[in-house]
C-alpha cells in the first residue's frame, strides 16, 4: 500500500514547491507591474482626471499605498498578502480576495462543465479512433484534432453564438447580461442558459488534446506483446478495450487532463469575453483593461495556484494509482 | 491421428514500396508438420527463419499486413479463419516469450483466471499455483514483481487452465537460468504426457531436445527436416539435411563449426535449393528448382541428396528427385 | 523521396502563399479601405465575397490587411521568441551548473502560469500596442523550445571535438558559439516555425480582448473584437470569413513547420 506517510510526505512537499513558486511569480509579476508606463491612479480615475484635484489625487495614491517605491511597495503587498490581503480592487471596491473568491465560482461552473465534457468525449473519440485505426472515422478525428489546434477560440465561439443565439435564438446573445450583475439577481435557469454556449465552445476546444493523446495511448497499447496474447487466449476487441485498454489509457488520460488547468484557464478567459460571461477571466480582462493592479495581480496569483493544484493532482494520480511508480517507491 | 496438422503453410506481408506500388513478400512457404497427442513437437531454426510468426499464424493472430494461405487441421477438421478465432484460448493455447506479454496494469492471478474456461476461475487459478509453487500471494502481484521463473510458471499457468489441448510455446526460455529452463521444458512435457499436442518453437536445440519427441528444422520460412529428437546424436551423420547438421555441429560441444555465410532474408531467396549457397554438397541440380519434402528413413527432408541407407554421404541417388511427397 | 518531395513542396508552396498574403496586405492602397456608407452592411456578394461592414469597407481587404498585420506580428514574435530560446537553451548546456539550473527554473516558472494570463500582464504593462503585444509574445512562447535547444546542445556538448577544445583552453563562449549553435540551427529553424501558429493565435487573442494592438493596427483580433457589436444584427460575415482564414493560415503554418521537420529530422532523411 501506498503508506499514509508517504501521501504526507508527497504534500509537504508539493506544498514547500508551491510556497516557492509563489514568491516567484509575485516578485516577478510585482516588478513587473512597477515598469508599467500606466499610472494606477490615472487609470483608477479614468476619464475624470480633469475634475480631480491634486490633493484628491494625493489622498487616492497615498490610499492604495502608490507613492512608496517599489521594493517597499512589494514587502508591503506581499506581507499583506500572506495574512490573506490581497487589497481592494479599484474596479469592483471590495477586497481582490472576495472578488476572486466570487468571480471564480461562476468561472468553475463554466470550466467544470467544459472540462469533464471534453474530457469524456475526448477520452471516447481517442478510443474509437484508435480502435479503428485507419478506417474514416479515425482520419476524421486526427484532421479534426489538428484543425482545431489552429483554431482561434474566441473565433469558435463568435461562430456559435451567430449560429445558435442569432440565427436559431436558442440561447441568449452573449451580452444579455452585462459583467456587472450581481450573482443574486440571476436565476439558474438564466445562469443555465448562459452557461451552455460558453461551456460548449470550452469543450470543443478541450477535446484535441485528450483525443489525439487517448487515440496515440491505446495505438501503444492496441500493439503491445499483452494485447497480442489477448488475441491468442481469444478475447474479443471488445474485451481487449475493457480489460486491458482501459486500464492502460486511463490514467495517463486522467493526468493529462489534470495537467491542462492551464489551458483551461486561458480558454475560459476567451469565451467569457466572447459570452460577456461573468466570471474571473472577464474580470482579468477588465482588470487589464481598467489597470486595476491589485487584481490583475491577485489573479495572476490565483491562476498559479490553480495550474499548480492541477499539476500536483496529475503527479499523485501517477504515483498513488500506477502499481509500478506505487512499488518501486515503496522498495 | 495428429491432433495439429499444417500443411503448405505460407505466411507473406504487404509492404510499400513507394507511394503507388505495394509488393508481397513471403516470409513462411511450404511449412508441413504434425503433432499428435502426447507429442511435443520442436521447431528449431536460427533467428530469421520465420519461427514466431509460424506460432502467430497457428493462432491467426498475425498483424494486420500480414495473410497466411495453406491448412491448418484440427483433429482432422480443416481451420479456416473465423473456426481459429473460435479455437484460440480454448483449443489452441500460446504460451508466450516473456512477462512482456503480460498486461503491466494487472494483478497476475486475474490474468491467469481470464484463461479459465471452466465455472470456478479462482479455484483453477489457486490450483495451477500451487501445483506449478507459486506461493498464495503471487496472485496479487504485478508483472513487473515477478522473478524470471516466475513469470515463466504464470505464463504456462494461463495455458494449463485454458485446458487447451494444443500448446504452442514460441520461445519459452530465453535468458532463463539452466534450472529454470528445465523446469519450464518439464512443464511441456507433462503436458503432453497428459495427452496435449505441444509445440516448441526455440533456438535452444540442446535443450529442447531433453523433452521432444521430434524436431522440425526450419530455414529461410520452409521446413527443411522432420526428423525424431533421437537423431541429433553424435556427428549429427543420421540427420537428413546438410543444414540440420551443421546447425547440430554448430552446437559448442559438437565441434563448435560455424555455418558459412548468412540465411537469406525473405524476398531474396535464392530460386532453388534454399540452402545451396551455403550447401557443401551442393551440385548443380540443386539450384534447377526446390526440393521436394520428401520420407528418408523415419523422417522427411528437403534436399534431393539425401539418402536412405546408411550408405556414403553425399552420393546422389537418383530416386530424390521424383520421390516428393 | 516521393514523401521528401512532397513535404518539400508543401513547404515551398505554403511559403510562398504566406509571404504572398503578408506583403499583399501592406500594399493594398489606402483608398480602396476608404469608408463608403452606400455601401455598408452588405452581405457577401460578388463585388465583395466577404461583405461589407458598418462603414461600408470591403470585408476581404480588410481581412487580407488583417491577416497581413497578423503575420508580421507573429513573425516578429516567434522569431524574438525563437531567439530568446536559443541563448538561454545555449546557456543552459554550455555555461556550467548554475545556469543550467537558473534556466530550468526560469522556464518552470514561466510554464506555472497560464499563458494566457502571462500575455495579459506583459501586454498590459508594455502599455499594448504593436512593440507590447510583440514583447509579450516574445517572453512567453520559448520555454518550450529552450528545452529543445537545452538537449540539443547537450548532447553535442559531450562530442569529443567539444572535448578536445576544451582541453585546449578554448573559453565555455567559444565553445559554445563555434561548436555547438551551427548544430543547432535548423532545430532553432524548425522551432520557430513551430512557434508561429501559436504566436499569432495568441496574437489574435490578447487583441480581441482589447489588451494588444490598437484598432489603428486592424489585425484580425481587432476585426473580430469590433464584429462583436455587430453580430446581434446577423452580420455573421464580419466575424466568419477573417476567422476561417486565420485559421486557414495557422492551419498552414502548423503543417509547414511539421513538413519541415520532416525534412530536417535525421531519422527521416531516407524517406
Ligand atoms: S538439395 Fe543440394 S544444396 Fe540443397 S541441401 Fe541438399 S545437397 Fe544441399
Amino acid at each position: 500500500m501506498y503508506g499514509l506517510r508517504r501521501t504526507g510526505a508527497f504534500f509537504v512537499r508539493k506544498a514547500a514547491r508551491l510556497v516557492t513558486l509563489l514568491i516567484a511569480v509575485s516578485i516577478l509579476s510585482f516588478s513587473l507591474v512597477s515598469l508599467s508606463p500606466i499610472d494606477p491612479v490615472q487609470a483608477y480615475i479614468g476619464a475624470d482626471l480633469m475634475r480631480v484635484g491634486a490633493e484628491q489625487r494625493e489622498n487616492i495614491a497615498a490610499y492604495w499605498g502608490l507613492d512608496a517605491p517599489p521594493p517597499e511597495r512589494y514587502l508591503r503587498w506581499a506581507s499583506a498578502v500572506v495574512r490573506g490581503d490581497l487589497g481592494t480592487s479599484m474596479i469592483y471596491r471590495e477586497p481582490v480576495a472576495k472578488v476572486i473568491q466570487e468571480q471564480f465560482f461562476h468561472s468553475l461552473l463554466l470550466m467544470l462543465a467544459a472540462w469533464l465534457m471534453s474530457g469524456v468525449i475526448g477520452f471516447l473519440a481517442g478510443s474509437l479512433a484508435a480502435m479503428k485505426k485507419d478506417s474514416w472515422f479515425d482520419r476524421f478525428i486526427v484532421w479534426y484534432c489538428y484543425t482545431l489546434a489552429a483554431t482561434p477560440a474566441f473565433w469558435l465561439g463568435l461562430v456559435l453564438m451567430v449560429v445558435f443565439s442569432v440565427w436559431l435564438g436558442w440561447f441568449p446573445v452573449g451580452m444579455g447580461v452585462p459583467a456587472g450583475v450581481l450573482a443574486e439577481q440571476v436565476t439558474w435557469l438564466d445562469k443555465l442558459e448562459h452557461l451552455v454556449l460558453p461551456a460548449i465552445t470550452l469543450s470543443i476546444v478541450g477535446i484535441a488534446p485528450i483525443a489525439l493523446h487517448t487515440r496515440q495511448k491505446l495505438i501503444e497499447v492496441l500493439s503491445s506483446d499483452y494485447v497480442l496474447f489477448a488475441r491468442a487466449r481469444g478475447e474479443t476487441p471488445l474485451s481487449i478495450y475493457r480489460r486491458h485498454g482501459l486500464r492502460n489509457i486511463a490514467f495517463p488520460a486522467l493526468t493529462l487532463q489534470f495537467a491542462s488547468f492551464s489551458e483551461l484557464f486561458g480558454g475560459t478567459v476567451l469565451v467569457e469575453h466572447v459570452f460577456s460571461y461573468p466570471g474571473l477571466g472577464e474580470a482579468m480582462v477588465e482588470a487589464g483593461l481598467r489597470g486595476d493592479v491589485p487584481l490583475l495581480l491577485g489573479i495572476v496569483l490565483f491562476s498559479t495556484v490553480f495550474v499548480f493544484i492541477g499539476n500536483a493532482i496529475a503527479d499523485f494520480i501517477y504515483r498513488v494509482i500506477d502499481p509500478r511508480l506505487r512499488e518501486a517507491q515503496a522498495s | 491421428m495428429p491432433l495439429l496438422e499444417i500443411e503448405r503453410l505460407a505466411v507473406s506481408f504487404t509492404r510499400y514500396r513507394s507511394r503507388w506500388g505495394k509488393e508481397k513478400v513471403q516470409v513462411l512457404h511450404d511449412v508441413e508438420f504434425s503433432v499428435d497427442a502426447g507429442e511435443v513437437v520442436a521447431v528449431i531454426g536460427a533467428s530469421g527463419s520465420g519461427k514466431s510468426l509460424l506460432a502467430h499464424a497457428l493462432l491467426g493472430i498475425l498483424p494486420e499486413n500480414f495473410s497466411a494461405s495453406g491448412t491448418i487441421r484440427y483433429r482432422g477438421e480443416p481451420l479456416d479463419a473465423e473456426r481459429l478465432k473460435q479455437m484460440r484460448g480454448k483449443e489452441i493455447a500460446l504460451v508466450p516469450q516473456s512477462v512482456r506479454f503480460l498486461d503491466p496494469l494487472m494483478r497476475v492471478g486475474a490474468q491467469v483466471r481470464l484463461s479459465v474456461r471452466g465455472d470456478d476461475p479462482y479455484a483453477a487459478q489457486r490450483e495451477v499455483f500451487h501445483r506449478y509453487g507459486l506461493a498464495p500471494e503471487t496472485e496479487n502481484m504485478y508483472p513487473f514483481q515477478l522473478s524470471g521463473g516466475m513469470a515463466r510458471r504464470v505464463l504456462v499457468s494461463t495455458a494449463t487452465v485454458s485446458g487447451a489441448r494444443v500448446i504452442i510455446a514460441d520461445e519459452p526460455t530465453p535468458g532463463l537460468q539452466a534450472e529454470d529452463v528445465r523446469e519450464a521444458l518439464r512443464h511441456f512435457r507433462e503436458h503432453a504426457d497428459a495427452g496435449c499436442a505441444v509445440l516448441v518453437i526455440t533456438h535452444d536445440i540442446e535443450s529442447v531436445l531433453t523433452i521432444a519427441d521430434r524436431v522440425v528444422v526450419l530455414y529461410a520460412g520452409t521446413t527443411v527436416e522432420i526428423a525424431p529428437a533421437a537423431d541429433f546424436t553424435g556427428d549429427g551423420s543420421r540427420l537428413r539435411h546438410p543444414y540440420s547438421r551443421a546447425l547440430w555441429q554448430a552446437l559448442p560441444q559438437n565441434g563448435f563449426t560455424p555455418i558459412p555465410g548468412t540465411q537469406p532474408q525473405p524476398g531474396k531467396w535464392p530460386s532453388g535449393c534454399l540452402f545451396a549457397p551455403r550447401c557443401d554438397q551442393a551440385s548443380p541440380e540443386c539450384t534447377f528448382s526446390r526440393p521436394e519434402l520428401r520420407t528418408v528413413r523415419a523422417g522427411q527432408v528437403r534436399c534431393i541428396h539425401a539418402h536412405s541407407e546408411d550408405d556414403e554421404r553425399g552420393i546422389s541417388i537418383d530416386e530424390a528427385a521424383s520421390d516428393g511427397i | 523521396m516521393n514523401l521528401r518531395l512532397r513535404a518539400l513542396l508543401t513547404v515551398i508552396v505554403a511559403s510562398v502563399l504566406l509571404i504572398v498574403i503578408a506583403v499583399w496586405g501592406t500594399l493594398i492602397p489606402v483608398e480602396q479601405m476608404e469608408t463608403r456608407l452606400e455601401l455598408r452592411n452588405l452581405p457577401p456578394s460578388i463585388s465583395h465575397p466577404f461583405g461589407t461592414d458598418w462603414l461600408g469597407r470591403d470585408m476581404l481587404q480588410r481581412t487580407l490587411k488583417g491577416l497581413s498585420v497578423s503575420i508580421q506580428v507573429g513573425l516578429a514574435g516567434a522569431a524574438c521568441s525563437a531567439l530568446i530560446a536559443t541563448v538561454l537553451g545555449l546557456a543552459a548546456a554550455t555555461l556550467g551548473k548554475a545556469a543550467d539550473r537558473l534556466v530550468s527554473w526560469l522556464i518552470d516558472l514561466f510554464l506555472s502560469v497560464p499563458h494566457l494570463v502571462t500575455l495579459i500582464l506583459i501586454a498590459f504593462v508594455s502599455g499594448g500596442g504593436m512593440r507590447g503585444v510583440i514583447i509579450a509574445v516574445a517572453l512567453t512562447h520559448w520555454p518550450n523550445l529552450a528545452r529543445i535547444v537545452r538537449a540539443e546542445a547537450m548532447q553535442v556538448m559531450t562530442a569529443d571535438y567539444v572535448a578536445i577544445s576544451r582541453r585546449l583552453g578554448r573559453s565555455r563562449r567559444w565553445i559554445a558559439w563555434h561548436h555547438v549553435f551551427p548544430h543547432l540551427w535548423p532545430q532553432v529553424l524548425v522551432g520557430f516555425l513551430l512557434l508561429f501558429p501559436h504566436a499569432i493565435l495568441h496574437e489574435a487573442a490578447i487583441s480581441f480582448l482589447g489588451l494588444g494592438l490598437s484598432p489603428h493596427e486592424p489585425a484580425v483580433g481587432i476585426i473580430l473584437s469590433e464584429s462583436m457589436r455587430y453580430l446581434s444584427t446577423g452580420m455573421w460575415w464580419l466575424a466568419v470569413f477573417p476567422g476561417l482564414c486565420l485559421l486557414i493560415i495557422v492551419r498552414m503554418f502548423d503543417r509547414l513547420g511539421e513538413q519541415l521537420r520532416l525534412l530536417t529530422d535525421p531519422r527521416h532523411a531516407r524517406l
